[in-house]
């Protein structure tokens, strides 16, 4: 295998590369609910991935043998089905990453505590 | 059908589930549209990518331009096909609908994992 076998995973690592930083920084409890985590990307991802075979096998579009890794699942490589994994957790990272940005969560920010914390109540 | 018939139904198909079917709403969220105007923009680079080397290539007759990969025009923004942005933006809301739609319902669980400040 030559490197551009890898352009397609190179883009794939770009994307969490990205992202998983976020989850210190913000300090995400995203990779705390790993069945959340895993029940929204199969919702989401497996249409999706209905599509691109379809799609694939009527010839919508096609991949360039030389710009991906050899491996090959039901016609697509598999960084295609990678990408259906890669691209629902890094939106989910970017959305949660919005949410705790804009309640004050930021790098550095203090933990706020709840009233109800305060009061004991757990 | 073709790929830019697809890309819409795929669009409206997530815009149904977000507004009425699973009602997370989240298309009517500031939190959404900021997370999808970041994503977007990385979407134009990274996809940008696959198709501009011609990782990925498309058959002139399944979308709205050629087989002609160039920057901008001919149904092509940033070398990609208009209809990968209906696409992405399908998968990233149908993906971020589906996590909130498993998330926590209650303010509890949701103090719980931290996700509301009280």
């Amino acid at each position: 295998m030559s490197l551009p076998h890898w352009s397609y995973a190179a883009m794939l690592a770009f994307c969490l590369a990205g992202t998983l930083p976020l989850v210190p920084a913000f300090r995400l409890r995203v990779l705390r609910q790993p069945r959340r985590l895993l029940l929204a990307i199969v919702t989401a991802g497996l249409p999706f991935l209905a599509w691109d075979l379809y799609a694939t096998h009527v010839g919508h579009w096609r991949f360039d043998a030389g710009q991906t890794l050899p491996w090959r699942v039901a016609g697509l490589p598999l960084e295609e089905i990678a990408f259906f994994v890669v691209i629902p957790f890094v939106s989910i990272l970017t959305l949660e990453g919005v949410r705790a940005a804009r309640r004050g969560r930021g790098p550095g920010a203090f933990r706020r505590t709840s009233g109800r914390d305060q009061q004991g109540s757990r | 059908m073709t790929y830019t018939v697809l890309a819409a139904v795929g669009v409206v198909v997530a815009l149904v589930l977000d507004r009425w079917v699973v009602r997370t709403r989240l298309t009517t969220t500031r939190d959404w549209w900021l997370s999808y105007a970041i994503i977007v923009f990385f979407q134009l680079l990274t996809n940008g990518w696959l198709t501009g080397r011609g990782i990925v290539q498309y058959d002139p007759d399944a979308i709205l331009g050629s087989d002609r990969i160039v920057l901008v025009g001919d149904g092509r923004l940033l070398y990609a096909p208009v209809e990968d942005l209906a696409f992405g933006f399908a998968l990233v809301l149908a993906t971020c609908v589906a996590w909130t739609w498993y998330g926590p319902r209650s303010v509890d669980e949701r103090d719980d994992l931290g996700e509301v400040d009280a």
